[in-house]
């Protein structure tokens, strides 16, 4: 449904314009109806970039982005209208979606007169209470209400109703639960299972890997605008193959074990492997941008892609 | 331009205090229209209602007082250096002129200049500041430099040069010059605060509900600035005021005209402090005081109504 | 060094009235112990890792007492809590990282903090540096400006500040929560590395996110509403919590490895009460699926087991 291939961003900074910041390298990934695809990565890894650049929000430099088959960079005025029709997105801070001046209800007056002009008062009261009830909400409490009276969950799970309204497909979730507490991630996280059950293709952006895990199916690690592994989400954690995911990994605070514990499995593991890069044993690509396929589904990139000098594993022809 | 920075993951939503769950007591399922509930709060707030009947006042007696006089401004219209008195509220001056009817005429004047002066440089300000903090890029940067230039030219000294050389002296004109000089600041906050606006994310979302530019900035930026937007007009409206009654004061004021401030500069040049003619210099002095301090509590009162977190306090 | 906390209140000043932010809590902390205290927004963790320090303005000291070594700190006396502050007593502020001035160079800054203390920053500059190695960084950092550096650099940068001269307490609020958990990781340790070290004795570290708790704290103190709900070894806490909200909280958490279609997890309903006007009685009780006529009353905080507390009718 949503396909992305080789897609790149670079920003122009500084004065006049003469610097360069290379945001998303080359990425390639897709997202099929009812399944969720998480972007997993930390600050500067381009993955909020990318939910962007899909949501057209910002432009991509190069590479494509195909929705449906259709191209998503060209368009323009009523083609962009006609995908976001299908394609919608909620944000990291509840309370900057929100027009704080206006009560909530605003936002689903915004997509009315866009999207629904000929709809009666009283037919789109109806719609909009039902899409309050699908996300787990009771209208009387929520609507009519500023952005300051409601709390960070309600005020995100609104926004997923507002989506819903429209004929959705897409939804790009770009760190919707990283501002909220605890007790009410989780209730946000199984909506998010609830709208890939009815046939949703959600793309999760987070830098947390164990709400990724909880959700979603497929799992994109990107590390400085690259994709250095990516496959089913079981495989990936089960059996980590890049080293930069196993550092993430290992860096994970978990409730069963300790940092140490992890540290001492990581150190046998890393010396039983030496200085194989998995990427190199089957291509023999000096500059190891790419990824190749270790196992169906199950992508890895050059382990030495994160650094300025070559793999060491390149120029080696492993003989197959 | 946004460059992309560092996306950390912050604290969970940590009101300092926590918010108060319930709404008004009678929350509808309709929200009532906006612009009722403004004029609603608008009407109940001390501020904003002392400081419209003080400038509603005053306007009536400038728009008004004039045309119950029986005689001009500038006619002699009795005996001279007069104290207020039963037949002249205000006494008269050196010359024997009404000092009542000169001042309604002058808060007539006084305001014309304001309105134009404030609309003018208003206009102008806000339509760069919106385009540059907006769009950026290079439009950013060619507006930018514009509001340096025209920030930098000493105002004031252009306008005695104009002033003096043009001869041009009327009170129209007299605003727009002072228009085409007081917007940069107003360029340069709007720009600052349409920069932070089209940051947040509800920007994001009306794009994404297929909202065009325009209309979002005059549908969902401007609306959080409409406080910031009329208090710029107010500092403008009492700018311009006080710019012209300055130039006045020095004489480059309009011709044949009266206002506040020539009136002021009439009462110096004639001595009237050492005279102790108070009641030429003061109620001119007072009236400027008023209207634009009027203005100001007017706008502090505003600024509850159109944010309603400040409502709840 | 020892702290002990006797029915602290601390409540703020609104024009709606008073907000029961912190309404009583009981609690010690023993020498070289890591306390982490864990709970969500409005608990009153961050009131309580400010009030041993400094009450803002708009707060009030209401009742209870705070003692350090023995001795009583004047919380409700700004002026006199001078003495104690730095020296004894210090905080890592949240959002500390993004507080420094931006238009001063770090060792400058530094400089200007020690000498203020009445301490010469010649004779604190050796073991700056070396403690700047400790954590990673090298002592080129004091020549850069603040935006030089990396989020995880500038907190390392700050948690040496706020220890620079050994205080008996350190109170992080919030330390890690900003950070890529790369980064999170090296500044946990590094505070667990410092108390090793002994250049804090003790630690209260306030967060939201209890699995960094796990990893770095001795023992967790949860907080709702105000008031204290359970406190225990950080493992008790994680593998064998008794109160209720504690239960569901962790509850909550997946765990790598948990699926949402194999283990759905769920949070908790309702929200936490205003603090304008808290419920009588257990504040948990709205929302406790074990919520009996008794929690009317407010429970006691006490020992049900060696070194754990909880505050719950329902636990034995």
């Amino acid at each position: 449904m949503l396909e992305l291939v080789d897609v790149h961003k670079v920003y122009r900074v500084g004065t006049f314009g003469t610097g360069t910041v290379h945001a998303v390298r080359g990425v390639t990934f897709d997202v099929q109806p009812g399944e969720v695809v998480s972007l997993i990565g930390e600050s500067g890894s381009g993955k909020s970039t990318i939910g962007r650049m899909v949501l057209r929000l910002v432009t991509a430099t190069s590479g494509s982005i195909r929705f449906e088959g259709a191209d998503v960079v060209s368009l323009r005025h009523r083609g962009l209208r006609e995908y976001y029709r299908h394609a919608q997105g909620v944000f990291q801070d509840p309370f900057s979606s929100y027009n704080p001046i206006f009560k909530v209800d605003r936002t689903f007056e915004t997509l009315r007169r866009s999207y629904f002009p000929r709809v009666t008062g009283a037919q789109w009261s109806e719609r909009v209470d039902e899409a309050v009830h699908s996300v787990g909400l009771v209208p009387s409490e929520v609507l009519g209400k500023f952005p300051h009276q409601l709390s960070g969950g309600q005020l995100q799970r609104l926004l997923i109703a507002r989506a819903l309204l429209l004929d959705l497909r897409l939804l790009v979730a770009d760190e919707i639960i990283s501002m909220l507490d605890a007790s009410t991630r989780i209730d946000v996280l199984n909506l998010l299972g609830d709208l890939k059950a009815r046939g949703l293709g959600i793309l999760f952006v987070t830098h947390d890997l164990s709400l990724g895990n909880y959700v979603s199916d497929k799992v994109v690690i990107l590390y400085q605008g690259r994709v250095v592994e990516r496959g089913v989400t079981a495989a990936v954690f089960a059996d980590p193959k890049h080293p930069y995911t196993r550092t993430l990994l290992a860096s994970v605070p978990q409730l069963d074990r300790r940092w140490e514990e992890v540290e001492a499995d990581e150190a046998l593991r890393t010396a039983a492997l030496g200085d194989r890069c998995l990427y190199h044993e089957q291509v023999d690509d000096e500059h190891g941008l790419g990824l190749v396929e270790i196992e169906p589904g199950h992508f890895v990139g050059c382990f030495r892609m994160a650094a300025d000098d070559p793999c060491p594993g390149a120029r080696v022809t492993v003989a197959r | 331009m946004t460059v992309p920075g560092p996306s950390p993951t912050t604290a969970p939503e940590e009101p300092p205090l926590p918010t108060v769950v319930d709404g008004p007591a009678d929350t509808p399922v309709r929200p009532p229209a906006r612009r009722n509930e403004l004029l609603y709060f608008a009407l109940r707030n001390p501020k904003v209602v002392g400081a419209m009947v003080v400038i509603v006042g005053l306007a009536v007696l400038g728009i008004v007082g004039p045309m119950l006089a029986d005689h001009g401004p500038n006619e002699y219209a009795g005996p001279t250096m007069q104290p207020p008195s039963a037949e002249f509220w205000f006494g008269t001056t050196m010359f024997g002129q009404d000092v009542w009817v000169q001042f309604v005429a002058g808060l007539r004047s006084t305001f014309l200049v304001g309105i134009l002066g404030s609309v003018v440089a208003g206009a102008v300000g806000m339509t760069v500041g919106f385009v540059a903090g907006f769009r950026g890029g290079w439009v950013d940067e060619l507006l930018n430099m514009l509001t340096n230039v025209v920030l930098v030219i000493p105002g004031f000294v252009v306008l005695i040069v104009i002033n003096m050389y043009l001869g041009v002296r009327s009170v129209p004109m007299q605003a727009l010059y002072i228009g085409l000089f007081s917007w940069p600041w107003v360029a340069r906050a709007v720009r600052a605060q349409t920069l932070s606006l089209r940051a947040r994310e509800f920007v994001d979302l009306a794009r994404l509900s297929g909202v065009p530019t325009r209309t979002i900035i005059v549908r969902e930026v401007a609306p959080n600035m409409y406080s910031y937007l009329f208090m710029t007009f107010v500092l403008l409206f009492g700018g311009a005021i006080l710019t012209a009654a300055s130039l006045d004061f020095i004489g480059l004021g309009p011709t044949n005209a009266v206002s506040l401030g020539l009136m002021m500069n009439q009462a110096v040049q004639w001595s009237a402090l050492h005279l102790g003619m108070w009641w030429w210099f003061i109620p001119p002095g007072l009236g400027i005081t008023l209207l634009v301090g009027a203005l100001y509590i007017m706008n502090v009162g505003l600024d509850e109504v159109f944010n309603p977190k400040l409502r709840e306090m | 060094m020892s702290l002990r906390v006797d029915d602290l209140a601390v409540h703020y000043r609104t024009t709606r009235g008073d907000v029961k932010a912190l309404d009583g809590v009981t609690f010690e902390i023993a020498d070289g112990e890591i306390m982490g205290v864990a709970g969500e927004s409005g608990c009153g963790k961050t009131t309580l890792g400010k009030a041993l320090i400094r009450l803002e303005h708009r707060m009030k000291h209401v009742r209870g007492t705070v003692t350090l070594d023995g001795r009583t700190l004047p919380i409700a006396d700004d002026h006199a809590m001078n003495a104690y502050r730095y020296d004894k007593v210090s905080l890592i502020p949240q959002y500390a990282m993004s507080a420094m001035n931006p238009t001063r160079k770090i060792g400058r800054m530094i400089r200007e903090l020690v000498t203020s203390r009445g301490v010469a920053y010649e004779s604190v500059q050796p073991e700056l540096e070396r403690r700047l190695r400790l954590v990673g960084l090298d002592e080129g950092v004091l020549a850069r400006y603040p935006i030089e550096l990396s989020g995880g650099m500038k907190q390392r940068v700050v948690m040496v500040l706020a220890t620079l001269l050994d205080p008996s307490l350190l109170i992080g609020d919030e330390v890690t929560s900003a950070l890529d958990v790369t980064s999170q990781k090296a500044v946990a340790r590094a505070l667990v590395e410092f108390r090793d070290r002994e250049f804090v004795r003790s630690v209260v570290v306030v967060t939201h996110d209890i699995s960094v708790l796990y990893q770095m704290a001795d023992t967790i103190l949860v907080m709702y509403a105000g008031r204290l709900a359970e406190k225990a070894s950080a493992t008790t806490v994680i593998d064998r919590p008794l109160h209720p909200y504690t239960k569901m909280l962790v509850g909550a958490l997946p765990k790598v490895g948990e699926r949402y279609d194999h283990a759905r997890l769920s949070g908790i309903v309702g929200r936490p009460p205003s603090l304008l006007d808290p419920p009588t009685g257990c504040r948990f009780r709205e929302r406790c699926p074990l919520a009996m006529a008794k929690c009317q009353e407010q429970p006691e905080f006490r020992e049900v087991a060696p070194g754990h507390q909880v505050a719950c009718w329902a636990v034995a």
